[in-house]
Formats: C-alpha cells, sequence, structure tokens
C-alpha cells in the first residue's frame, strides 16, 4: 500500500518535471531573441565562420532536439549558463538555495506555530472577544501584499523569514479554525461535551486526531505559498535566495535560469506534497 | 456581522464608484505634470500633494483604483470562464478527458504561481506601453490562476453528473452537450460565483506585489502596484504620511472582499 503510493507519488513528480521541462524548453525556445549570437556582429569574423557559428546552432532550432539535450544534460547536472549573470545555473543554485531553504523554513515555522496558536484556543474557547481578535489580526496579514510586509519589515530592520511567516500564517490559521470548529460540531463531540467532559480534553482526545489529517493536507500548500512570499521578501530585503534570483532573471528576461528555478521549486513543493501525503497514511486517515 | 457586511459593500460600492467617475472626480489627468510644485504637500489644488515628477497623487490614485479594481474582475472573470471550461467538462465528461484536465490542473497547482507568473512575464518585453502591459498583466494572472477554481468546479460538475434530472434527461434522448450548457452549467452558478469573488482580491494583491517588484502595469499608467512603489523611500513616508494612502485604500477595498467572502472558503 505505501509502496504503491509512494511509486505513484514519484511517477507523478518525474510526470510533472517532464511535461515542467518541455514547457520550459518551448518557452526559451520560442522567446524572442532565441538563437541570436552577438559574435556574429563581430567584423573581423569571416562569412565561413559566421556560418560555422549558425551550423552550430542549428539543432537547437528544432524544438523536440532542443527538449532531448536540454533533459540529457538536466541527467548530467548540467542545468546550463545564465544568459544575464554569465554563470552556470547549479553554481547559482548552489549558491543561493541555502539562503531561501533557511528563510523559508524558518518562516513556515513562525507561520505554522502562530497560526496553530491562535486556531486551538479558537476551536476550545467559545468567546467572541477571542473570535474578534483572532480574525482581525489573521485578517490585517491577509490584506497586505506580500511585498508591503516586507518593507514594513526592511524599515523596522525586522528578519526576513518573519515576513514570509506572517503571508502564510493568515492562511494556515484560517483553514485550521475551520477545520477544528467542523469537526467540534460532530455529535459524538457534541455528545462528550454533553456528558461533561472538560474543554482540553475534548480538544485533545476527540477533535484534533480528527483534524490532524486535514491539517497535514495543508503542510505541502502551505511550502508552496512560503516559496511564493519568498520572491517579494528577498528582492525588497536584499536576501540573496532564489526568489531574489527569479526576480533577477525575470528583469534580465534570463528564461533558462527561470525554468531551471520553476522547475526546481515545483520539484520542492511535490516532494513537500509527497511527504505530506505519506505523513496522513501513516496517522491512518484512511480509516477515519 | 450582517452591518459589517453592509458597510464593506457600502465602502465597495463608494470606491468603485469613484474610480469610475475619476474623469470627472479627478482635479487633474494622471499624468500631468506641475513642473512647478514637484513633491508639493496636500494643499486644496492637491489633496494628496504631489509627487516627485509633480503629478497629483489623489488623481493617480483615483486612475490607478479604476486599472485595479475593474481589471482584477476582468481576470477573475477569464480565470473562472477557464475553470468552468476545463472543471466543468472534466467532472461532466469523465473518463479520458477528466484525467487529462486532472493532471493539467495538478500541473498548473504544483508550479508556484509568482514563480510560473515571472517565467511567462519575462517572455514578453519588459519595455510594452502602458496599455499593453495593463493587458498583459491582467490576462496573465487570469489565464495562470484557474486551477484551484477549476478543482472546485469539477467536483460540483461531478456530483451534478449522477443527480436525477441529469439522468432523466439523459434517459429522455438528450445531447450530452446540450446537458452540459442546460443543466449542468446553470447549476454551476453559484460555485463559479463564489470561484469568481475569491479570486477578485487575490488579483488585486498579485498585481500590488508585482508592481511593486517592476514587472506590473507601466508608467505613467497608475495602478495599486505601482503607485506603492514610493513606500520603498522609507524617509519620504515617514516624513509625508499621505504616501501611505494607497496601501490604506487597497488594504481597506481586501478587507472588504474578506469581509464579504467570510462565508466561504476562501484558502487560496
Amino acid at each position: 500500500m505505501w509502496m504503491n503510493r509512494l511509486a505513484k507519488h514519484l511517477l507523478r513528480i518525474l510526470i510533472v518535471v517532464l511535461l515542467g521541462g518541455f514547457l520550459g524548453a518551448t518557452l526559451v525556445r520560442l522567446a524572442p531573441g532565441f538563437g541570436v549570437d552577438e559574435r556574429e556582429l563581430d567584423a573581423r569574423l569571416s562569412e565561413g565562420s559566421i556560418q560555422a557559428l549558425r551550423k552550430a546552432r542549428e539543432n537547437e532550432r528544432h524544438l523536440w532536439h532542443f527538449y532531448t539535450r536540454f533533459l540529457a544534460n538536466l541527467c548530467r547536472g548540467d542545468l546550463g549558463t545564465s544568459r544575464s549573470l554569465g554563470r552556470p545555473v547549479a553554481e547559482l543554485l548552489s549558491d543561493r538555495l541555502p539562503v531561501t531553504f533557511r528563510s523559508v523554513g524558518s518562516g513556515l515555522i513562525i507561520a505554522w506555530s502562530l497560526g496553530l496558536a491562535l486556531a486551538l484556543p479558537a476551536a476550545g474557547l467559545k468567546s467572541s472577544a477571542y473570535e474578534v481578535f483572532s480574525t482581525v489580526l489573521s485578517g490585517v496579514f491577509l490584506c497586505l501584499p506580500a511585498a508591503v510586509l516586507a518593507l514594513l519589515f526592511l524599515f523596522i530592520d525586522g528578519p526576513s523569514p518573519l515576513a514570509i511567516g506572517l503571508v502564510v500564517f493568515p492562511r494556515v490559521f484560517r483553514y485550521v479554525r475551520n477545520v477544528l470548529l467542523d469537526a467540534r460540531a460532530l455529535p459524538h463531540i457534541i455528545t462528550a461535551k454533553a456528558k461533561g467532559i472538560g474543554g482540553f480534553r475534548v480538544l485533545w482526545w476527540h477533535i484534533l486526531p480528527m483534524a490532524v489529517p486535514q491539517i497535514l493536507a495543508l503542510a505541502g500548500v502551505s511550502v508552496s505559498l512560503a516559496f511564493g512570499a519568498s520572491i517579494p521578501v528577498e528582492v525588497i530585503c536584499d536576501s540573496p535566495g532564489i526568489g531574489q534570483l527569479a526576480w533577477q532573471a525575470a528583469l534580465g528576461r534570463d528564461l533558462p535560469l527561470l525554468v531551471n528555478l520553476t522547475i526546481l521549486v515545483t520539484v520542492i513543493t511535490l516532494t513537500a506534497n509527497l511527504s505530506s501525503d505519506l505523513a496522513i497514511s501513516a496517522f491512518g486517515a484512511e480509516q477515519l | 456581522m450582517k452591518v459589517l457586511r453592509i458597510i464593506s459593500l457600502g465602502v465597495l460600492g463608494l470606491v468603485f464608484l469613484a474610480s469610475l467617475l475619476a474623469d470627472v472626480v479627478a482635479p487633474a489627468p494622471y499624468s500631468k505634470q506641475y513642473r512647478e510644485a514637484p513633491n508639493a504637500p496636500p494643499s486644496r489644488q492637491f489633496p494628496l500633494g504631489t509627487d516627485e515628477l509633480g503629478r497629483d497623487r489623489f488623481s493617480r490614485l483615483l486612475y490607478g483604483s479604476r486599472v485595479s479594481l475593474l481589471l482584477a474582475p476582468a481576470a477573475a472573470l477569464l480565470s473562472t470562464l477557464g475553470a468552468a471550461v476545463i472543471g466543468g467538462t472534466a467532472g461532466y465528461w469523465g473518463k479520458w478527458w477528466e484525467r487529462m484536465a486532472v493532471t493539467l490542473t495538478d500541473l498548473f497547482l504544483s508550479l508556484p504561481w509568482l514563480f510560473l507568473l515571472l517565467t511567462v512575464r519575462a517572455l514578453l518585453p519588459l519595455n510594452v506601453s502602458p496599455l499593453a502591459s495593463v493587458v498583459v498583466t491582467f490576462s496573465l494572472l487570469g489565464l495562470l490562476g484557474w486551477a484551484s477554481s477549476a478543482r472546485v468546479v469539477r467536483a460540483g460538475a461531478r456530483s451534478l453528473r449522477s443527480s436525477d434530472f441529469v439522468l432523466q434527461a439523459r434517459a429522455g434522448g438528450c445531447l450530452k452537450r446540450r446537458i452540459f450548457f442546460v443543466q449542468i452549467l446553470p447549476n454551476l452558478k453559484p460555485v463559479l460565483s463564489a470561484q469568481f469573488w475569491i479570486s477578485v482580491p487575490a488579483f488585486i494583491l498579485a498585481e500590488a506585489n508585482l508592481g511593486l517588484l517592476g514587472l506590473g502595469v507601466a508608467e505613467p499608467l497608475p495602478s495599486w502596484g505601482n503607485l506603492l512603489r514610493e513606500l520603498e523611500n522609507y524617509s519620504a513616508v515617514r516624513s509625508n504620511p499621505w504616501l501611505l494612502a494607497p496601501l490604506f485604500l487597497l488594504v481597506a477595498v481586501v478587507s472588504c472582499f474578506q469581509i464579504l467572502l467570510s462565508g466561504e472558503e476562501s484558502f487560496q
């Protein structure tokens, strides 16, 4: 069962990478300016040399050849060279990825800690004042663009992972709160409360076990959200991660770099989804 | 809660109306430069002062609101139409078409939205005309934002597929295409409408993010995204707090949408 599920997910990741790679290769191939070599403008080159340069690029003109070469290089770990920065993409990623992993990881920890800390009492307490407080607090952050939050953190010299955390936190809070409130309305929970079981015990023993699989399902999505938030946060807070790299690549119209970045983040997102799915299976969600 | 919703509706209506009537309400055209009064403080002539090029901020805010508030719903309409076609047909037709649509939806949901947006935006020239930049920005938002809605619409269409009235129509010899357009689509209207309204604030925020990163609507055409770029100058914001006006308006409008949608599950 587990192996089947794992194999299915790995196959899905492979299909997405192949499809994403193909789409990416198509984008790069069809981008305006593709195949133009500045060296051809060099007046010192003879006609023969210019023809030789053109012949060398002949293979790249056919999309399928271009894609198979792209894949073959990908398998060898060669992700190409960034046009705008003039450095190998693999080298850029190895420099920048740890920075983003640190900020996204810390941001996710902050988002989940804050979200759960606010949502758990919301399910246990029946205080309308707390309901208003938590809804307004999460609502404020939900209505602010990630880039504005990043600006705020830049001005107060705050840590950038906290900005990522505050972008993701309201989504976590609202989803977890709704899941817990739905679980609280189930008949056996109402019966447990009617029999006089304490609020904490009901929450811990009856509501949470029902809600955990759905909450785990959100874990994978939150990784995607955090990576999305990392772009404006890293750009504005001048943090040298892959979010900033993606922005620089977009401004420099460096498609090979952008395509590689998008595929990489997609694989990370899919792996996070796979992990949360396996965690749900481990928790026995299917029996629930 | 009901009072809050009425207030939100009133605020949204007022902002929509003011932005629609920008030509009448705004003291000056959005690109007119008062070269003798750059960086002017608020006054009777310039209610929110002028920017460094001497353009009236209040007028730019009104015109910018028009761009953001009219085009975000247009992008939401585009994405909802995409979701209706892909999700609706997948849920109703089923079989290989559904499998294909689900794979495509999963692919789009797996690709991080902002990364994808940057990639596709980078394909297009950065120095496009302001009008073209508006069309490009909001079309991209609409064309790339359909996936999560499609999943919800597909679930709705699947449940309708086995409903009594659809079975009866099929038993009566009604064509599949006719059933889809006459029976399924009208019954999907509440789901589609909810997805539309959920998408509007999400697209407003996405445009604001793109604008702040310099990849949104091009100058001199104002939008909330490029108006917020003035906030990058911290010392100016501290001494001129009226620079925060676009941010307050954006937060107020998105909050009103959130309050109106509070009954819906709005996790995107």
